[in-house]
């Protein structure tokens, strides 16, 4: 197993590369221009709606499409399922940007940022808020996923030092696998969590004291999906063979996790009473049925075993999952969120773009690290 | 790929601490609700003797400082339409019909005055993660602090009043809100917006004795000639009015868990914009939830110690690329 991964290879600035960078470029200049004239000047928030794309795709999605790491650990370390590891490094790797990501981005939307470091003065900080949970919890995680990672960084280098500190990593490996699975297991459900101070203003639709248990379930079949996803795209775009037997029995395990969340939704939404606000004439009740039918589209698809060894049922329901948990997320911190009648949101384009620049980084590191390093798996016949 | 029963019971074992981090049916460590403070201050809104003249917004902008808030394009007139972080205090109207009747639901309308309810058990310094927003332990005064804030608006997002407001056009924001001239209480004034409203509608004191007060105005009959305070509760300083039409209760009392801001009017309260809250304050919701999973860290570390022996075993078995 000592060669399971290897460096793609490759040249590193091809067209697609550059085309990310220039994305990158422009959301930077914004961020600067953010910094210089405030947020109002890049963003439509207000204090009606004062999270907006930022939060809702940056840090909830974001994160939520970072848990392949956390997923795949889960099912390897946790349950011993070692046929899966050939998996993991790109896991962790998508992990690695999109939690970073997320910290920078809650840095650009934090408007007294130099006071950010009273998040880390014990003495300081409010353990009531959920915010706290959420925010140490994820500059914690974050450093576990480098120290994840690292293994796969080090390896092949010629000098000692290196080696010495792999050695390290792996005797340390159980302690930092069992936080990167507990520490994603607090702060995806505690990201749910955030909103249940929010009280009446957000609907019933989406309010319920079991926000923490849904979104802890939706981003652990997230990071499933994101894991089949990322396979398949990667096996597509770098002309690789597909690793379709295991992501079929990964598929298995995600369409699990997702009937049971869907039984826990509308169960809850039965034993609260508040089934009669799916079908109203708004764009809550709108949102709501899209979310819900993403999640079960992909149930439908995956119900038939057959499906599960086609590629293109697997990318096809992947990426239902994935959206059905981005709509459930942003339908819980802004489509079902009314502070009062009147506010209204909807992001500003150069918002937007900043967004997307961070996307873009993401996307860029992720394609200099799979070349550069061993992350994934071995082609057998390439 | 089965199961063998050693490995589905580390699986069940496994799942289950996932579960049981979740899952706790009874809410073990419920934050009990908190209760008023013997010597909190606040103020008695009465809109039945509020005249809509806004000397209490005049007022607020000079001794807080705040600038003029236009909200018409040639910007002449400090008029604003909402609370923001230039204004911290603001009488509305509600009209309905042909609004004849003063402080009637239907054909009539009613002034409202909007600001910090300063709440018994605010959702605001329970969200705030770094205590920027606290509530003054005797007065009870939810106060702000800009050297601790770090700007992450969760404050807006809890309050359920949507009172706290952000400087969204400077690079170098700060929430602004009401503070009940604490800074002119230090010095033994009062607040600014009582000192100035001619009619008695606002009057400063401890909560006490305006929940006291609140309650025979209640039992007054409507239409009979009455004593109403003016500017504080403890002066003795009163005028005469009539008694109007109340709606037979006073907002604040049990709502979201009790304000230190008590309103009163002749309109139904929701019809006033006030917010319909159920008795319990949604920061003791979020605390007993966040308790019941973190108290002590005890959940955590058990979940921590479960992993690590699952993952330690798995480990050692096999053998590490």
């Amino acid at each position: 197993m000592l060669n399971e991964s290897q460096p793609l290879g490759g040249k590193i600035l091809t067209k697609p590369f550059l085309v990310l960078a220039a994305v990158a470029l422009v959301g930077g200049v914004l961020i600067v221009y953010r910094y210089v004239f405030g947020l109002g000047a890049v963003t439509n928030l207000s204090d009606g709606y004062p999270w907006g794309i930022w939060i809702t795709y940056d840090v909830l999605v974001g994160t939520a499409l970072g848990c392949g790491g956390y997923a795949m650990a889960l099912l390897i370390y946790a349950f011993n399922k070692w046929e899966y590891h050939p998996l993991v490094r790109s896991a962790i790797l998508t992990s690695v940007f999109g939690y970073t990501l997320a910290g920078v981005a809650v840095f650009l939307d934090i408007g007294r940022y130099w006071n950010g470091y009273n998040l880390f003065l014990p003495w300081r900080v409010n353990f009531n808020s959920v915010l706290v949970e959420v925010a140490l919890c994820i500059a914690a995680y974050v450093v576990v996923l480098w120290l994840e990672l690292a293994p796969a960084l080090l390896e092949g280098r010629p000098d000692p030092k290196a080696q010495r500190t792999r050695q390290h990593l792996k005797r340390w490996l159980p302690i930092i696998v069992s936080l990167g699975i507990l520490l994603p297991t607090m702060h995806q459900s505690s990201l749910g969590a955030l909103m249940i101070i929010a009280g009446p203003k957000l609907s019933p639709l989406w309010q319920t004291p079991l926000l923490p248990m849904l979104f802890l379930i939706t981003a652990i079949a997230m990071g499933y999906a994101v894991t089949v996803f990322e396979s398949l795209l990667s096996s597509l775009a770098f002309n690789r063979p597909y690793e379709t037997p295991l992501l079929a029995r990964i598929s298995t395990i995600m369409v699990g996790f997702v009937g049971i969340y869907l039984v826990i939704r509308f169960a809850d939404l039965i034993w609260r009473g508040q089934t009669g606000l799916i079908f109203t004439d708004s764009t809550a009740s709108l949102m709501f049925i899209i979310e819900n039918l993403l999640f079960l589209q992909a149930v439908i698809i995956l119900a038939r075993p057959a499906n599960r060894s086609d590629n293109r049922w697997l990318f096809i329901s992947a990426i239902l999952l994935l959206l059905g948990g981005a709509v459930y997320r942003f339908n819980a911190f802004l489509v079902g969120y009314t502070p009062a009648v009147g506010w209204r949101y909807f992001p500003a384009l150069p918002e937007i773009l900043i967004t997307l620049g961070i996307v873009a980084l993401e996307l860029l590191g992720y394609l200099y690290f799979v070349k550069r390093y061993p992350i994934l798996p071995k082609a057998e016949h390439a | 790929m089965g199961l063998s029963r050693r490995n589905f019971l580390k699986a069940a074992a496994g799942g289950g601490l996932l579960a049981a981090s979740q899952l706790s049916p009874v809410p073990v460590w419920a934050r009990e609700p908190k209760t008023r403070l013997p010597e909190a201050l606040g103020i008695l809104y009465d809109a039945t003797l509020c005249i809509g003249c806004k000397a209490c917004m005049t007022a607020c902008k000079e001794f807080n400082s705040l600038p003029p808030d236009p909200s018409s394009p040639e910007g002449l007139w400090d008029d604003p339409l909402d609370l923001s972080a230039k204004t911290y205090n603001i009488v509305k109207l509600y009209r309905s019909g042909t609004g004849q009747t003063k402080d009637r639901e239907e054909d009539g309308y009613s002034f409202i005055r909007r600001f910090c309810m300063h709440c018994v058990d605010p959702a605001c310094t329970s969200a705030c993660p770094v205590n920027a927003l606290s509530k003054d332990p005797v007065t009870g005064i939810v106060r702000y602090n800009k050297d601790l804030c770090i700007g992450c608006r969760y404050c807006q997002i809890a309050c359920p009043f949507n009172v706290p407001k952000f400087e969204w056009d400077t690079p170098f924001p700060q929430i602004k809100k009401c503070q009940l001239c604490d800074h002119r209480l230090v010095r033994g004034s009062y607040p600014a917006c009582c000192e100035f409203c001619p009619n008695g509608a606002s009057v400063f004191g401890d909560v006490q004795s305006l929940r006291k007060e609140a309650k025979r105005r209640l039992g007054l009959p409507a239409g009979s000639q009455a004593t109403f305070p003016v500017h504080r509760i403890d002066t003795g300083e009163y005028r005469y009015a009539t008694v109007g039409h109340y709606f037979p209760r006073v907002y604040g009392e049990v709502d979201g868990g009790g304000t230190q801001v008590l309103i009163m009017a002749g309109v139904p309260f929701n019809r006033l914009g006030l917010p319909d809250l159920p008795p319990e304050s949604t920061a003791s919701h979020s605390e007993t939830l966040m308790h019941t999973l973190y108290k002590g860290m005890i959940g955590p570390y058990v979940l921590l110690a479960g992993l690590f022996y699952l993952v330690y075993k798995n480990t050692s078995k096999k053998d590490l690329p």
